[in-house]
């Protein structure tokens, strides 16, 4: 497989699983705003991770669903802070929060790339990330600005960030780090990251419950 | 055949999820070439996780199907759609039906504070709205409301 195919599953991995993680929200998040929010956000994760595989499908003579649901858990390249499942609201805001800030620096280097349809395709991505961006920052404002949402902040991201740096490749670390505590107001860590292809043991469990219709159906069924 | 005779055809097919406007008022048909009996269409995506871009592609096909030519539909994956492409007559059939359009593209980054100002209510005219969702009930709009007329009013996203 070609570094190219390899770096386009990467984010279409991370994409899809945190796509699928942020609908588990709906219908239960805290207020309907954020219900809405969640499941419209899971809707546009999806989308993208979908352009993603038929991107790396049409190298490996595939389709976009085969990437996306027939492989096995240990073939997947998801980093795994997507991985984990946070159904409380402090860890999910963090994660959320870290991830689309390490997305739009990946995204920022993917535009500047000699490949036009990797360019052309980040660069369409980053307009939606925009608005995940901002509903993030809201929340961390927000969550800044009384003791009991900071104190369960700080907690929160300081358990995910060894998952947070392992989005990232090694070199855009560092400015992972200079927004992250620019934001936060505060140094963070010097920890390992979490590497990708290590995966946590939800991504198995995740996958099951995925694909449980599809594996259901029998071969060559039309969806 | 002629290529207006398929733009025409293109431009009455509505919107799956706003229906008052058309794909050509949208500006998701970036162009159109005839070729012996094949229709060309080049076609870029609003939202990538849009549900109703298989619906538009479908719409599309069958169109040109209908006028008696093979279809060939091809889907862009990259930055070409921008809601500054929805025309001057999208815009006024959007608003007419109680959506807010979207405003210009910014040059710069798109910043939480250019969302949070009061933009006109498509109900009453006012600009005592505020945001009250980024997001809404399909990935391209937003939730606004007026307190003027109370009334909470839907605005397509810029991007």
């Amino acid at each position: 497989m070609s570094a190219r195919t390899d770096l386009l599953l990467s984010i279409a991995d991370d994409e899809l699983i945190l796509g699928w993680r942020n609908s588990e929200w709906t219908g239960i998040a805290p207020f309907l705003e954020e219900d809405v929010a969640f499941s419209s956000i899971a809707q546009n994760e999806i989308g993208h991770a979908r352009a993603l595989y038929e991107l790396a499908a049409r190298e490996l003579g595939t389709t976009a669903d085969e990437l996306a649901f027939d492989r096995k858990p240990s073939e997947y390249r998801s980093a795994p802070l997507v991985e984990l499942r946070k159904l409380e609201w402090a860890r999910t805001i963090a994660r959320h929060w870290l991830y689309e800030t390490a997305d739009e620096i990946r995204l920022a280097a993917l535009k500047a790339s000699d490949d036009p349809e990797i360019a052309g395709l980040a660069a369409k991505i980053d307009r939606e990330e925009a608005y995940h961006r901002m509903h993030a920052e809201m929340w961390i404002e927000r969550l800044l600005s009384t003791e009991e949402g900071r104190s369960r902040l700080n907690e929160a991201v300081d358990e995910l960030w060894p998952y947070a740096l392992g989005v990232l490749d090694d070199v855009l670390r560092p400015e992972l780090r200079a927004r992250a505590q620019e934001q936060l107001g505060r140094v963070l860590p010097e920890v390992e990251a979490v590497p990708r292809g290590v995966h946590e043991a939800e991504l198995a469990e995740l996958l099951e419950e995925m694909t449980s219709v599809r594996r259901s159906a029998p071969p060559g069924s039309q969806w | 055949m002629t290529v207006d005779d398929v733009w025409a055809a293109l431009a009455e097919i509505p919107d799956p999820e706003i229906p008052v406007i058309s794909l050509v008022d949208l500006g998701v048909v970036k162009g159109v070439s005839v070729d012996d009996g094949t229709v060309h269409v080049d076609f870029t995506p609003t939202f990538m996780g849009c549900p109703a871009l298989e619906v538009m592609q479908r719409a599309m096909e069958e169109r040109i199907a209908e006028l008696g030519a093979v279809p060939s539909v091809v889907v862009r994956l990259d930055d070409s759609w921008s809601t500054d492409d929805i025309t001057a007559e999208g815009r006024e059939k959007l608003r007419a039906a109680g959506f807010a359009p979207p405003t210009p593209r910014p040059a710069e980054k798109l910043e939480l504070v250019q969302l949070r100002r009061g933009f006109r209510c498509p109900y009453c005219g006012s600009t005592e709205t505020r945001l009250e969702n980024l997001f809404g009930p399909t990935p391209c709009r937003s939730i606004r409301y007026c307190d003027a007329c109370r009334q909470p009013f839907e605005q397509f996203k810029t991007i």
